[in-house]
């Protein structure tokens, strides 16, 4: 069984109300994780209070970006991390829908995203004559390549709003894409899983030149004996 | 408004249910005594899928995990934070203290770090190495056969190493080393900074069938759905439930204050219900107060009565004074060793730290009294907002350009995933008497409670610590070829030390001693003032050691409440 999948597909909602993973021996003597571990079918609710879930939902009816604002967004952000195959880019990953909730909740935000977005098509339509969502790529990177650099020697704040914004955007759409499903694919990150840790694989302990000193491990679990309950001698040495 | 009596009077009465309240539940009730516990917020079980946030994806959010609700980010298992609505605190002008809450049954222990540390003999008699602060009324020998239980009652890893002032314990195994701890061994060494396994309360091994073993998501702050990790919900609060005891939980309920009778004596607590804001009087023949040393403290000082003028148990006027924290300063390290991750495995690992550094310092050679120790972090974590942020800023150690956009950022966010390696430089503080939490004349909370007003700074002795610590964190990154990330805090910003409150190891506020007049319990955390009432959370604590508190915490309140039953059976108190 895929432990991964079958845990991912629990909490994405198949519906049990809780998951046994049954601990068994494999042929290389690997212990595997056998906890009940609690899922719930329930989707929407992903660990929250019920204050909590209201203030979501709260945000979650109100609208910040209009329709044509989200779709300068979604061309903003594709120009920032262009979408590559398998894992997609930030419209598979949801960023604009991310920025838009994001903008709601930490306010702050909200008159650099505004006026940025502004400042694009300002930009655009006295250079090229449209907006900035209908203007080509090239002339796209023609405004991006103006602002996506900044003064390392200046505090961001004190530099120009469309600077500023474009610093912003290319936060939250990277952050947005790396936390999102395709981009944790694309990142290749392991974990969030139920696993059992033995230590750095071999190859990538060569790769970055460090070993284990063998004094320290021999003071580390033996994962094959993880279920046996733990008992002492009076010297405080673990018997089992 | 009439008070509404609960009939019933209990044997004892315990406010909070954190560490010190869980343990002294556990304990009277396993004695067979009739307990009523007073919590301030929900009911809570890390098991119950409605509330729980351990294995979830930052995009089961819209906010992606952002700490917009909760300050530790959004799977943070703890209710409250810095600040609550409508339980506000104040300050002295010119003085800062952040004082960290979170009202739920099992408090802070559901997001806590789980660092379980014993304090040594040094410990307890500090004052008699190098004349600052007090002694301890008790020594080592007192309160080591509490922790040998509380290790084994509740589990803890790590490693015998001999050291004396970093005591063994009933060790579980410790986790192998991730690779960012290898390089900090290695860079460690180099200086002669000792590096041991981490001392942490999860079950790497199994140590009863009623709680799991660890499956290393790295997610204990998120409080363990299997009870692999010490909450006390879940090793304390619901064993004593389930094996009989006879345990009455009162959630949602604000205690005001302890009432007292014609002699002084405790007679019960008065609380408000959250539910309905009405006031209500439990009565029980023993008090005992675990409800986070500011919140005791402020329980007590509240408590004013004929017998108690000056608030209950403070004829010494010290309750509320010689509050400290642990000093904390930080500092992180791009190492370009670490570049170019190999992501085919998950190293997750157990919520904290695999690999730390005990104290290592002379004093004998160094212009500060007391230690620290250094907590690391780094790894290929998981995702959540604000991972990508300034994606390629370490470009600028290559002489290459920072900022940008396209194709290039997403091989610089993995060229750079789990490349940074960071220190917690977690010290010992100097108590001191005018550092204190006090009762605000004016401000009231939103049950019409009082509430605390600070009055925190940091001394030299502090300063002169966190100065040690930044200077010890650029030598650990220059050892492991790295690079500092920001500028080393100098003189000015109080070399990066974080205002009192912020490492949440506050103690102190009620301390014991053996005379009445310099301290406010006795040696078995017994008020000198009313005999019925006991504290056990971490304001009895004289001193607070380089050591996270909760150990002790645990180890005292168990020892309090042994006290406790013998007293009640010689029909004492």
């Amino acid at each position: 069984m895929d432990r991964r999948k079958s845990i991912q597909t629990i909490i994405l909602g198949a519906g049990a109300s809780a998951l046994a993973f049954h601990g068994c021996k494999t042929d290389n003597g690997e212990t595997t994780v056998n906890e009940d571990i609690p899922a719930t079918d329930d989707t929407n609710y992903f660990g929250r209070t019920p204050e909590e879930l209201d203030r979501i939902e709260k945000l979650q009816a109100e609208q910040l970006l209009n329709e044509h604002e989200m779709e300068t967004v979604a061309a903003l952000s594709t120009v920032i991390l262009p979408p590559k195959e398998p894992h997609g880019g930030p419209i598979e990953a949801e960023v604009p829908e991310f920025i838009e909730f994001m903008g709601k909740d930490i306010p702050e935000m909200q008159t650099t995203l505004l006026g940025g977005l502004m400042w694009l098509d300002h930009t655009s339509n006295t250079e090229f004559g449209k907006e900035f969502k209908s203007a080509s790529l090239d002339q796209q990177k023609q405004i991006c390549d103006r602002i996506c650099y900044h003064d390392m020697d200046v505090p961001l704040d004190q530099q120009p709003l469309e600077i500023q914004f474009f610093a912003l955007m290319r936060n939250l759409t990277v952050s947005g894409y790396y936390t999102s499903k395709v981009g944790i694919a694309d990142l290749g990150y392991k974990g969030n899983s139920p696993n059992v840790w033995d230590g750095v694989p071999q190859e990538v302990l060569d790769q970055h030149g460090v070993a284990y000193d063998p004094e320290w491990i021999a003071k580390c679990v033996d994962q094959s004996k993880r279920n046996e309950i733990a008992e002492w001698d009076e010297n405080k040495n673990l018997l089992t | 408004m009439q008070i509404k009596e609960v009939p019933e009077e209990y044997d004892v009465i315990i406010v909070g249910s954190g560490a010190g309240g869980g343990m002294a539940t556990k304990q009277l009730a396993d004695a067979g005594y009739n307990v009523a516990v007073v919590e301030a917020g929900p009911f809570f079980d890390p098991a119950d899928p409605k509330t729980m946030t351990q294995l979830k994806w930052p995009y089961d959010s819209p906010r992606r995990g952002a700490g917009t609700d909760r300050d530790f980010g959004e799977w943070d298992m703890a209710y409250g934070g810095w600040n609550i609505e409508g339980e506000p605190y104040t300050h002295e002008p010119g003085t800062k203290f952040r004082w960290f809450r979170s009202h739920m049954l099992g408090g802070r222990t559901n997001h806590w770090g789980r660092i379980s540390l014993r304090f040594s003999q040094k410990d307890f008699k500090h004052k008699d190495v190098d004349g600052y602060g007090e002694n301890w009324p008790i020594d080592y020998s007192d309160v080591s056969p509490y922790y040998d239980k509380v290790d084994k009652l509740i589990g803890v890893f790590g490693s015998k190493e001999g050291r004396e002032d970093d005591p063994d314990g009933y060790f579980l195994p410790p986790p192998k080393p991730r690779l960012h701890e290898l390089f900090y061994i290695k860079g460690a060494k180099k200086s002669n900074i000792p590096v041991i396994p981490g001392r942490l309360s999860m079950l790497t091994k199994r140590i009863n069938n009623d709680r799991g073993v660890c499956f290393y998501c790295g997610q204990c702050s998120r409080s363990c759905s299997v009870y692999a990790d010490f909450s006390s919900g879940s090793c304390l609060i619901f064993p004593a439930q389930k094996s009989g005891g006879k345990v009455k939980l009162f959630v949602n309920s604000v205690v005001r204050e302890v009432t007292t009778n014609d002699e002084g004596k405790a007679t019960g607590v008065s609380y408000i219900s959250k539910d309905d804001r009405k006031e209500y009087k439990l009565r029980g023949k023993v008090v005992v107060l675990a409800a986070s040393a500011c919140s005791t403290a402020r329980i007590m000082l509240n408590s004013k009565s004929k017998q108690h003028p000056n608030g209950l148990g403070n004829s010494s006027d010290l309750v509320g004074k010689y509050l400290h924290d642990s000093t904390g300063a930080s500092g992180a390290g791009f190492i370009p060793d670490l570049m170019n991750r190999d992501v085919s495995y998950n190293e997750d690992g157990v919520g904290g730290m695999h690999v730390y550094s005990p104290w290592w310092g002379d004093h004998s050679k160094l212009d500060f009294p007391r230690g620290y120790h250094i907590e690391v972090w780094g790894g290929m974590g998981q995702p959540n907002y604000g991972f990508g942020f300034n994606a390629n800023e370490f470009n600028k150690f290559f002489g290459l350009k920072v900022g940008g956009y396209g194709d290039q950022l997403r091989d610089d966010v993995k060229k750079y995933y789990g490349s940074v390696i960071g220190f917690g430089g977690r010290g010992e503080s100097i108590a001191r008497k005018d550092n204190y939490c006090e009762i605000d004349p004016t401000t009231v909370d939103e049950f019409g409670i009082p509430v605390l007003k600070f009055n925190y700074t940091h001394g030299e002795t502090e300063l002169k610590q966190a100065k040690h610590m930044q200077d010890t964190f650029e030598e650990l990154i220059h050892n492991m070829g790295g690079e500092p990330l920001g500028k080393k805090p100098g003189k000015d910003q109080d070399y990066g030390l974080l205002p009192g409150g912020e490492i949440i190891h506050e103690v102190g506020t009620t301390r014991m001693g053996n005379d009445p007049k310099t301290s406010v319990t006795n040696k078995f955390s017994q008020l000198h003032d009313a005999d019925n009432v006991f504290i056990t959370d971490a304001g009895v604590f004289t001193s607070q050691a380089d050591k996270n508190c909760t150990w002790t915490i645990l180890a005292l309140a168990w020892r309090a409440s042994d006290y406790i039953i013998e007293q009640l059976k010689q029909q004492n108190i």
